[in-house]
């Protein structure tokens, strides 16, 4: 059995790698991943805890996250296509016409 | 059990007419607009004489409930009527004299291009002047108090693009305002002692309390603000200053608004409010002094006008004064007598005046008038009679009520019956000199022409007056109200006869006390002197205005300063501009708005802005565009809120 610990170590890990691929990269396809990421490393502490506590709505918030994602994935990357048609490029930074 | 008299149709009829001339009239015919104004006024007038036809059978004092107004804890003002034998008498003169002014309205205004407004305004007036009258509590009145103020307002700033009528109208608004300031502090002080304001409770509560001989009291201080109060709407020293000005207003209104009616709602108030002073004689004897005072003081400014409406004009706060020195002398109804026979003879004055300035074309100076007798007879006639009722010539009106005064005048002060002779004498003089000068001598005026008209709205006649450019009778519309008045200032003082007309009163003022005390061999040595003076003063007016018309101009230069200050009313206008205005506008500037307005407030709200957009200025590089960076916030609000919940779990 491997205990509880070691799973969130791992899942705060896959958060952490998010958050900081989220802040550095420029590339948006690259931030986008790294959102999944972080969504994942939630998901992982989920199911642990789930599996921890013998109680399924662990797991059942899973699904739902995991569905949100998805339809999170379809709804951004045809942002993205959008984007990219529009400015050539996926460099955020140059994406900046929000700007005062 | 009384009958249901239906009293709240009195004043909703002129209302219902204002309402449907205001909101229609402009589009309908002036036929239309006349008929409409003539039959809620006269219906009007039509209930008051059903109410004084039942008045026998009813028990005195007549309440009708109308409708609930405000009900707080103990405290109830209601929209209720009141009527004893004082409303039934205002109630009547205000109905008949005010469906007089509007039958002669018609013909004088009928060339007005705002004739509808006119009579929108006109029936408005009657309405609140019925509320005022009819009125249970003081509430109640002074809605109607306030709202005649406003009618008289609109009236007197009728003309409102000819700027003298409408700086009238405001200077008779705000000066209204400090004496209605003064009747609302009595008030709240009545609230305060009584816990009402209805009029028989309030009354009910004063009975008992003892007179207050010694020192001035609760009493005292209500009576003396209510007098601040008539002394606003009543034109009284030292608050009378509007009404000289309120005669830039079309003629009928200052007959109507400004002669008959509401200016007397002052003595109305103050004989209604009569157990109140008469447990106050301090307060009584204020009452007494303002009204003396001003009956002499207007007399005197009164004889050098030469503007034939400013001369009514002082002439009408003499006789205020008059009938607040009757009130003062605990005579209430002698001053309701005099307000009565007032109503008939300076209603037709100035409804006479009204005719002569349309006679000669708009002009009001009565040096450019004189010998108008064969050329408007029928008005000459009228305002003679009128003359000579206000100059107390018997037996017409004025003389019976005048002489009720003076002797219960009196009876309170022989000082107060010294100067009431003598300002009896002045308003002899001044009448008579009104009336040498408009209608005797030679005709002075320029030839009336058809343009000189254009200026005053008056009725357009069928003959050819027009054509030779001479003087011309008004039309028959302005004459019937005219002859009426005539008639009622002929015999009106005749109720008066024998004590009548204070026995009538007499249930509301209680009997008349020490009347009997002194002898009749005084009374009619009273009366004498009166007569005499009256008499004095129409052989001097006919000496100096008829005889010998070059005096005048002489007595005036050898008198050259005195002379001077009555021509202009004692600068009392002056002093007031110095005294008040002045340091208000002054302060209104320099304090309020270059002072507080411009640097406290303005200043404020503008270094509040400044500081908003300077911070925002700081801050808006935050939003860079730049989607990372906001990422960075994002993250690192949350990794705060994270650390945020974890102290508090470490806590």
């Amino acid at each position: 059995m491997v205990p509880l610990s070691y799973y969130l170590l791992l899942s705060g890990f896959l958060f952490g790698c998010g958050v900081i691929g989220f802040l550095i990269k420029r590339n948006i396809i690259t931030i986008f991943m790294s959102i999944e990421l972080m969504l994942n490393g939630v998901n992982l502490s989920f199911v642990a805890f789930a599996a921890h506590w013998h109680a399924l709505s662990g797991q059942v918030f899973v699904f739902f996250v995991m569905v949100v994602a998805a339809a999170e994935a379809a709804v951004g990357l045809a942002i993205i296509i959008a984007v990219y048609r529009t400015r050539e490029t996926l460099n955020v930074d140059q994406v900046n016409l929000l700007k005062l | 059990m009384n009958p249901n008299l239906n009293l709240w149709l009195i004043p909703l009829l002129p209302l219902a007419g204002a309402a449907i001339n205001g909101f229609f009239g402009k589009k309908s015919s002036r036929k239309a607009v006349t008929t409409v104004a003539l039959f809620f006024s006269g219906a009007a007038f039509a209930m008051a004489l059903l109410v004084a036809f039942r008045f026998s059978s009813l028990t005195l004092p007549y309440h009708e409930f109308f409708a609930h107004w405000i009900r707080s804890g103990n405290f109830t003002a209601d929209f209720s009527f009141y009527l004893d034998q004082l409303s039934l008498v205002m109630l009547l003169v205000v109905t008949g004299v005010g469906f007089l002014i509007h039958i002669y309205s018609v013909g004088y205004m009928w060339d007005d291009p705002s004739y509808y407004r006119f009579f929108s305004y006109l029936n408005l007036f009657m309405f609140f002047m019925l509320t005022l009258v009819l009125a249970d509590n003081y509430l109640l009145m002074f809605i109607g108090w306030e709202g005649v103020g406003l009618a008289s307002y609109l009236l007197i700033g009728f003309w409102f693009t000819k700027d003298s009528a409408a700086s009238a109208g405001k200077k008779a608004f705000i000066v209204n305002r400090i004496g209605d300031f003064g009747f609302l502090i009595a008030l709240f002080l009545l609230i305060k002692h009584f816990g009402s304001l209805n009029f028989d409770r309030v009354f009910g509560s004063v009975m008992p309390l003892g007179i207050e001989t010694a020192g001035a009291g609760l009493l005292t201080a209500i009576g003396i603000l209510l007098m601040v109060g008539a002394c606003g709407k009543s034109a009284q020293i030292p608050l009378y200053i509007w009404l000289p000005d309120a005669m830039e207003g079309p003629t009928p209104v200052s007959a109507l608004i400004h002669a008959a009616t509401m200016v007397t709602a002052g003595v109305y108030m103050v004989s209604r409010s009569h157990v109140i002073f008469q447990h106050a004689p301090i307060a009584l004897t204020v009452v007494a002094i303002i009204g003396t005072l001003t009956a002499f003081f207007a007399a005197t400014i009164g004889i050098a006008q030469t503007d034939i409406k400013k001369v009514l004009a002082y002439s009408t706060v003499s006789q205020l004064g008059y009938m607040f020195m009757a009130c003062g002398a605990g005579a209430f109804s002698a001053g309701i007598f005099h307000l009565m026979t007032h109503a008939f003879f300076k209603g037709l004055l100035f409804l006479g005046a009204g005719s002569v300035i349309h006679a000669v074309g708009g002009e009001q100076d009565m040096r450019k008038m004189g010998g108008l007798k064969s050329f408007i007879p029928w008005t000459f006639l009228t305002m003679g009679i009128a003359t000579l009722a206000i100059a107390g010539i018997p037996p017409l009106a004025g003389f019976w009520s005048k002489d009720e005064i003076l002797w219960r005048a009196f009876q309170a002060s022989p000082m107060y019956w010294v100067i009431g002779v003598i300002t009896a004498f002045i308003t002899s003089f001044y009448m008579f000199r009104l009336l040498y000068m408009t209608f005797f001598g030679d005709y002075h005026g320029a030839e009336v022409d058809e343009h000189g008209h254009g200026s005053h709205g008056h009725a357009s006649h069928g003959h050819d007056a027009h054509g030779h450019g001479s003087p011309h009778e008004s039309p028959m519309v302005m004459l019937v109200p005219l002859m009426i008045l005539a008639v009622l200032s002929l015999v009106g003082g005749l109720v008066g006869i024998g004590n009548r007309f204070e026995t009538f009163l007499a249930p509301v003022f209680g009997s008349a006390e020490g009347a009997e005390a002194a002898s009749h061999t005084t009374e009619l040595l009273l009366m004498g002197v009166s007569v005499a003076v009256a008499f004095l003063g129409w052989w001097l007016a006919y000496l100096l205005y008829y005889k010998r018309p070059e005096l005048p101009q002489r007595i005036a230069d050898s008198l050259d300063g005195l002379y001077e200050a009555v021509v202009h009313k004692y600068y009392i206008d002056e002093l007031y501009a110095a005294v008040f205005v002045k340091p208000l506008i002054d302060g209104s500037t320099r304090i309020l708005w270059q002072g507080v307005d411009r640097n406290i407030i303005d200043a404020g709200v503008n270094d509040a802005g400044d500081a908003a957009r300077h911070a925002s200025d700081e801050v808006r590089h935050m939003q860079s565009g730049n989607i990372r960076s906001y990422a960075g916030w994002v993250a690192a609000g949350a990794a705060a809120v994270i650390a945020f919940m974890i102290w508090m779990g470490v806590r």
